[in-house]
């Protein structure tokens, strides 16, 4: 038999209150598994290799998406299948329920939550092959060297570690102005999006505020009505139309006057940054113009400004860049 | 015999003349070599009681033992620790109850091949990416190589086996696949089929496009793509 898993200790708490318990009892030890598609390969690849595996289905105050007046709550374990087919999310957030059904395929997307998406651990392939780089707590990076194979990694903020983030719906949250819920030790606390996401220079070892080690669960997301109903839009370019990662994801969201009149603008880019990065050259240049040719010959012009690429990822920043004059684009029509 | 020997006894002293191709052949009567110990003369080099079928059942036997290894080692280690050591569940599987034991560590395609013997099911990449392992799980097609069995005790899981009718008529999609020759090799067949019939089940109308978007997690190495989604578009109105 190939790809066996090593044995674990399969834990089913029923409530919120049992899984912090166990997450404070056991830190490190134990791995909590949402949809579990993207952990089973962790262990069948052995390079994770937890004592005890968290199941966290079964708690159901973590399911469902509510309308809670001012803000939209979605529970970290409703699947992305939910939230593509959700009126509510359609009708408020369409490019949340647009991203979430391009992420994975319909198998992936049937099981696989939100909470897990954004969560998910890096795609770079030296990381989840097992190397000891910077990430995995060595002493180098084996994704940028002269010979390394770097497609699908970063094109800003390199510090040490070239990993992006993979999420398709992370992108979608940072400029809905999205706040995460989490959990740790029977206290909740909630964290912006900004400040969700977290890059090497602030910690190397970790992609989000959730922090393994103290015993934090990602519980809830909420998304203020702020956006709701604005004009959004989401895009992913990525190799294959079913399956595969952003190699590079737009989201944004706007709104305009009757006029046509860009009056506020959000987009951030997925898949160029270990976090979701957000376009502000671009926000600064469209607010107070129409949309048009000209703009979009200069949002392409500024949308990937600064950008550092590796030996193989050049393709990415003209990508940003038509990207970009696509979402602004889409506000004309 | 080396070259340098031979041209020794042959004679020319200090020519070195290449080896003879004709020397690496005894001048002996084949017989010995070709039967074996037909004579029942012992033969030096054979170890005693070392039969050619003996030496064969040895190599497949270690084959096995090798092959099983993983399995055995795991269970061995399953039983060090109780908390890792299976526990008798029930799973409903094509409307039948089954109780077996499961290890915290099994995956549903491991559970529905291997105990209980439902091999319709495939296991193509066995990480979630080819779809040959599709199941049906409360409605829901879901990737039964990457899904621990110990998850979906509740649930109710529909493989291929409980696809077709009682009386053996098969399902439309399946009738619509064979009308447009889908199979090829026929490995992902399966999980074509069991994520057509979820969407039918679901939406009994479906345009092209969905129909491309439900099956667009099954990976078809053949590229039958296309005649698959024929043949759902044929199971269409039929369902």
């Amino acid at each position: 038999m190939t790809d066996m898993m090593h044995a674990f200790e399969l834990i089913q708490p029923q409530t919120l209150d049992e899984a912090s318990d166990l997450l404070k009892k056991h830190k490190e030890d134990a791995w909590v598994i949402a949809g579990g598609k993207d952990s089973l390969d962790w262990f069948k690849d052995r390079v994770k290799r937890p004592e005890i595996v968290l199941d966290i289905a079964q708690i159901k105050e973590l399911h469902g998406i509510s309308d809670q007046g001012d803000h939209i709550a979605i529970g970290a374990m409703t699947t992305l299948t939910e939230i593509a087919e959700s009126a509510l999310i359609k009708e408020a957030f369409p490019a949340l329920a647009s991203a979430a059904s391009r992420i994975a395929s319909p198998q992936i997307r049937n099981v696989g939550t939100i909470g897990g998406n954004i969560c998910q651990d890096t795609r770079c392939s030296y990381y989840r092959d097992g190397f000891p780089c910077y990430r995995a707590g060595g002493n180098t990076c084996y994704a940028n060297t002269p010979t390394a194979m770097n497609r699908e990694h970063t094109l800003f903020e390199a510090k040490r570690c070239v990993a992006v983030t993979p999420s398709d719906a992370a992108p979608v949250l940072s400029v809905l102005d999205a706040e995460m819920v989490i959990a740790r030790g029977g206290k909740v606390r909630s964290v912006k999006a900004a400040e969700f996401f977290v890059g090497p220079e602030i910690d190397i070892e970790r992609m989000t505020a959730v922090e393994r080690d103290k015993g934090d669960l990602l519980v809830q997301i909420k998304i203020p009505k702020t956006w709701a109903g604005s004009k959004q839009y989401f895009e992913k370019a990525a190799d294959r139309q079913a399956w595969d990662f952003a190699l590079v994801n737009v989201a944004m969201a706007a709104k305009v006057a009757s006029d046509g009149t860009i009056e506020k603008l959000q987009i951030a880019c997925g898949a160029v940054q270990c976090t979701p990065r957000r376009l502000s050259n671009v926000e600064d240049l469209v607010v107070g113009e129409k949309p048009s040719d000209d703009l979009g010959v200069l949002i392409e012009r500024v949308a990937s400004q600064g950008a550092k690429p590796l030996n193989y990822n050049h393709f990415k920043i003209p990508l940003m860049g038509k990207l970009a004059r696509r979402a602004v684009g889409s506000l004309s029509a | 015999m080396s070259w340098e020997v031979r041209n020794a006894t042959s004679g020319g002293v200090g020519m070195m003349l290449p080896p003879d191709p004709a020397d690496d052949y005894s001048t002996e009567p084949a017989t010995r070599e070709i039967a074996g110990n037909i004579l029942g003369e012992p033969e030096s080099w054979r170890l005693p009681e070392m039969s050619r079928r003996a030496f064969l059942r040895g190599v497949v036997c270690s084959g096995v033992v090798i092959a099983s290894s993983g399995f055995l080692f795991s269970s061995s280690q399953a039983q060090a620790n109780p908390r890792h050591s299976e526990k008798l569940i029930t799973l409903n599987i094509n409307g039948k109850a089954h109780r077996l034991d499961v290890a915290p560590n099994e995956t549903l395609a491991h559970t529905i091949r291997y105990k209980l013997g439902l091999t319709g099911t495939k296991v193509g990449c066995n990480r979630a990416e080819c779809g040959a392992c599709t199941v049906i799980v409360d409605g829901q097609t879901e990737y039964s190589c990457s899904t621990l069995t110990m998850r979906v005790q509740n649930k109710q899981i529909r493989t291929i086996e409980g696809i077709a009718s009682a009386s053996g008529g098969l399902h439309p999609v399946q009738q619509g696949f064979i009308d447009e020759l889908g199979p090829q090799c026929g490995f992902c067949t399966p999980g074509q089929v069991m994520s057509a019939v979820a969407l039918l089940e679901k939406n009994p109308n479906p345009t092209v496009d969905e129909v491309r978007y439900a099956l667009s997690g099954n990976l078809c190495r053949c590229g039958a793509y296309d005649h698959y989604l024929k043949g759902v578009m044929r199971a269409v109105g039929r369902a």
